[in-house]
């Protein structure tokens, strides 16, 4: 989708109306005029706050990714994590800082990792090298810290880097 | 109305366990770094749940659709690993002991 000069980021346009009528719980038509309105002069008066609109270039892959990996790790790490977290002997855990070494530069594609690494359990993105290079993460149990970094690189790096660049 | 009640139910009680395992977690584990683990993750299942739960009530036994439970989740994937990015971050900056034998962490 191409902005232009009134509507400079549709999809910020159309999130914001959803959004509107989400918060008021109704789909009545005043709701959805009063959300166009703030949908189109929101993003106006932010507009330099927006420097560059992120562009998503595989659209269905950032479908698939976020509804299908994305949802998917979220449930599965999350009862690993439950499992980790009672199981009887809570000593045998291996805690851990791995080193992710980063294939990309783009701003967006590394902040969405750092954040789908937080939202999946059982890790948690502490920091990023001063030259973006390397993202440090922490595990609640990395027995085997190679195979950790390679799944988080195949799994999500290679896929994010995918979707932005065209 | 038996089904969606048991479905409603079913959820609620996923959303309190995912939520109570995160206390445990809070509770049994040593250092900050762990620590954060817990309430972090096994929450967003619990309140996912518990979301999911109330759409579902206030859809089919009150007034009518009722979606704006949506935007909690939706704020809390925001705002969740950004906070938990922050204090991770801060930790490590404060090099914050880092539990390896288990002693009192």
């Amino acid at each position: 989708m191409q902005g232009n000069r009134w509507i400079p980021h549709p999809l910020m346009t159309i999130a914001l109306i959803v959004l509107w009528l989400l918060l008021n719980n109704t789909f009545s038509f005043g709701h959805i005029l009063l959300g166009t309105l703030l949908g189109i002069m929101i993003p106006w008066f932010t507009n330099r706050f927006w420097p560059e609109r992120p562009r998503i270039c595989k659209r269905r892959l950032f479908l698939k990714f976020f509804f299908v990996t994305f949802l998917y790790d979220v449930v599965v790490a999350n009862l690993n994590v439950v499992r980790l977290i009672l199981q009887p002997d809570i000593s045998k855990l291996q805690p851990k800082f791995i080193e992710v070494p980063l294939d990309t530069d783009d701003p967006m594609v590394i902040s969405l990792l750092a954040n789908v690494i937080s939202m999946t359990p059982g890790t948690v993105s502490t920091e990023i090298s001063a030259d973006k290079k390397t993202l440090i993460v922490h595990g609640l149990d990395v027995p085997d810290e190679q195979a950790a970094v390679a799944e988080i690189k195949s799994r999500y790096e290679a896929t994010l880097k995918e979707i932005f660049t065209c | 109305m038996i089904v969606v009640e048991i479905l409603v139910s079913f959820f609620l009680i996923l959303g309190a366990f995912f939520a109570l395992a995160g206390s445990i977690g809070l509770f049994r584990l040593r250092d900050f770094f762990t620590r954060l683990h817990g309430p972090t993750k096994a929450t967003t299942l619990g309140v996912g749940s518990i979301v999911i739960a109330s759409a579902i009530y206030f859809s089919f036994l009150k007034e009518g659709l009722s979606l704006h439970e949506v935007l909690i989740t939706l704020f809390l994937f925001i705002t969740a690993p950004v906070s938990a990015h922050f204090l991770a971050k801060a930790a490590r900056h404060q090099r914050l002991h880092q539990d390896k034998d288990h002693a009192d962490g």
